[in-house]
């Protein structure tokens, strides 16, 4: 997806050298991201901690799963500007689904979620859907071993 | 906007402006032409050339203008090796040199050269005995940089000239990051080719020089006409060389007493943010470094991530690492220095200059203390020495 700004009106394919910029969106999910933390021991039924080969970023995702949806979610980063928008970004996608919609998040949908973020940055939303489904993984788990 | 990245790049002094825009605008000829017009560009030129070697301490004969430092460095390597080929087909260089090196390095590889990257101590400097070890009768030239970009470290260059001469092989020394910093006549380097670039001391973008110590064995790279002693086809820049020469003149005059003031505000910089951060460390404080760098890792938080912050507070600084520019690989001179890839990648460069202020610096630390606390806040790692 094209991001612009008002200083580069080119599409990135169009671009002689580096650049980087977040949108809007991007530096509001940045600066202020949602669900930032951790759940409460009893509202832990999934967790994970995830690691990001290609670059070291790091990030670890609990949810709380109540009636077969996913009630509360939480994230921890260690990464860039793009890691951090974009998990904070999957959260709220992912927040009150049911574990089968939940599932079928792509880091497609994150980044138009986010209205595009720049080429380079594209595998910082894998990260947060694999932890997603790496937390889902475990809850199922769980329950599995429950029963 | 406070700008506190000077080693990337520096804005252009008024000075420099001045003496250049008459050859913007009614000095326009081409300084090969035969006419009066033509003659009056070259003058310029020559004027330029002869200034600059006198702040050098060198003949005016031994400098070729360039476009940039990476051109020269270029110049140097690729000049260097294809004229000494039949002599043999070793290269030396350093893990940590600037990519116009390394890459042009990896290059030569491509055509057969045979390269070796000398390591450095974990303070970040190139060490004599390293370089003594792997000297050997194929070796035909040596390339180390002055002062580091990232980290500011300065290295044993006249101690390596001295060997190399010795040995009589060709050495080169990209001092891209040391006119204005280090009281230094070029020349007292002792090397036989060195690199400065125009932009990182106040001239104009697009200029650079190569010191070739003569009778050093050069081959052009670039091909075509008979400027620059036949070593660099092309028309000159006439307004750049002059502003470079001008930039270069306020470098010396003014190299003192602003390395003394630019050193006070970075030592204070850093004594404080060491005392007002928990998990920071300086990176190279231990070495001998240019007055005006500090490379600084902060533990568990990621550098573009702070760099944004900081941006967003109004204040340029910049990452060690290339990771913004599409390349994941955390820095690799912080790598070389036993530093390890997740703490490389939370390291950040702030590099002072002529416009930074003591309020500068007071600004940068709160806002530096502020974003490194939120990202500690949101990190999924812990030891950053505060307890959660």
């Amino acid at each position: 997806m094209t991001v612009k700004n008002d200083n580069i009106n080119v599409d990135p394919g169009e671009l002689s050298g580096p650049v980087l910029y977040y949108n809007e969106i991007v530096i509001d999910h940045f600066l202020n991201p949602r669900n930032v933390g951790e759940l409460e021991p009893d509202e832990k039924d999934g967790f994970c901690l995830v690691g990001d080969p290609f670059c070291g970023d790091q990030m670890k995702l609990w949810i709380s799963v109540r009636s077969g949806r996913i009630a509360k979610i939480a994230f921890k980063s260690f990464g860039c500007p793009g890691a951090i928008a974009t998990s904070s970004m999957l959260t709220t996608l992912a927040e009150g689904k049911t574990i089968e919609q939940a599932k079928l998040i792509s880091d497609d949908d994150v980044i138009e979620a986010l209205g595009g973020i720049p080429e380079n940055k594209r595998h910082c939303s894998l990260l947060g859907v694999r932890a997603l489904l790496a937390a889902i993984c475990d809850y199922e788990q769980r329950r599995t071993e429950q029963e | 906007m406070i700008y506190l990245d000077y080693n990337a790049t520096t804005p252009l002094h008024p000075r420099v402006l001045e003496v250049m825009l008459p050859f913007l605008q009614e000095k326009w000829g081409n300084p090969s032409s035969p006419y009066r017009f033509g003659n009056e560009a070259r003058g310029a030129i020559e004027r330029s050339r002869k200034r600059i070697a006198g702040y050098f301490g060198c003949k005016p004969c031994e400098l070729v203008f360039c476009s940039s430092g990476t051109e020269a460095d270029n110049l140097a390597l690729r000049g260097v090796v294809h004229a000494l080929k039949g002599k043999g087909n070793h290269i030396i260089t350093s893990v940590i040199e600037h990519h116009a090196v390394l890459n042009t390095c990896k290059a030569l590889e491509g055509e057969g050269f045979r390269v070796t990257y000398l390591p450095v101590t974990d303070n970040g400097v190139v060490e004599v005995a390293e370089l003594e070890k792997v000297l050997d009768d194929e070796t035909i030239l040596v390339s180390v940089m002055h002062a580091n970009n990232e980290t500011g470290v300065v290295q044993p260059v006249e101690d390596i000239a001295a060997l190399t001469r010795e040995h009589g092989i060709i050495f080169h020394v990209d001092a891209v990051q040391t006119i204005g910093k280090l009281p230094r006549r070029i020349a007292e380097l002792g090397a036989d080719l060195i690199t400065i670039s125009g932009h990182k001391f106040y001239g104009p973008k697009g200029t650079a020089a190569l010191y070739v110590r003569q009778g050093v064995p050069l081959g052009a790279v670039t091909t075509g006409g008979r400027q620059e002693h036949n070593l660099r086809a092309g028309t000159e820049n006439v307004a750049g060389i002059v502003g470079f020469a001008e930039a270069v003149s306020l470098a010396f005059e003014s190299v003192e007493a602003e390395g003394q003031r630019l050193r006070e505000l970075r030592d204070r910089f850093e004594k404080q943010i060491l005392a007002l951060v928990p998990g920071v460390r300086i990176n190279g404080a231990q070495a001998s470094r240019v007055p005006n760098t500090s490379n600084m890792t902060f533990a568990s938080v990621d550098g573009e991530s702070i760099v944004l912050g900081m941006d967003l507070n109004g204040i340029c600084i910049s990452t060690g690492s290339a990771c913004s520019t599409g390349d994941p690989e955390p820095s690799h001179v912080l790598r070389a220095m036993g530093i390890s890839a997740r703490e490389a990648q939370g390291s950040v460069r702030i590099s002072l200059g002529r416009s930074t202020q003591e309020t500068d610096i007071e600004a940068a630390l709160m806002a530096l203390k502020a974003v490194v606390e939120r990202l500690r806040g949101i990190s999924s790692i812990d030891g950053n020495g505060q307890s959660r």
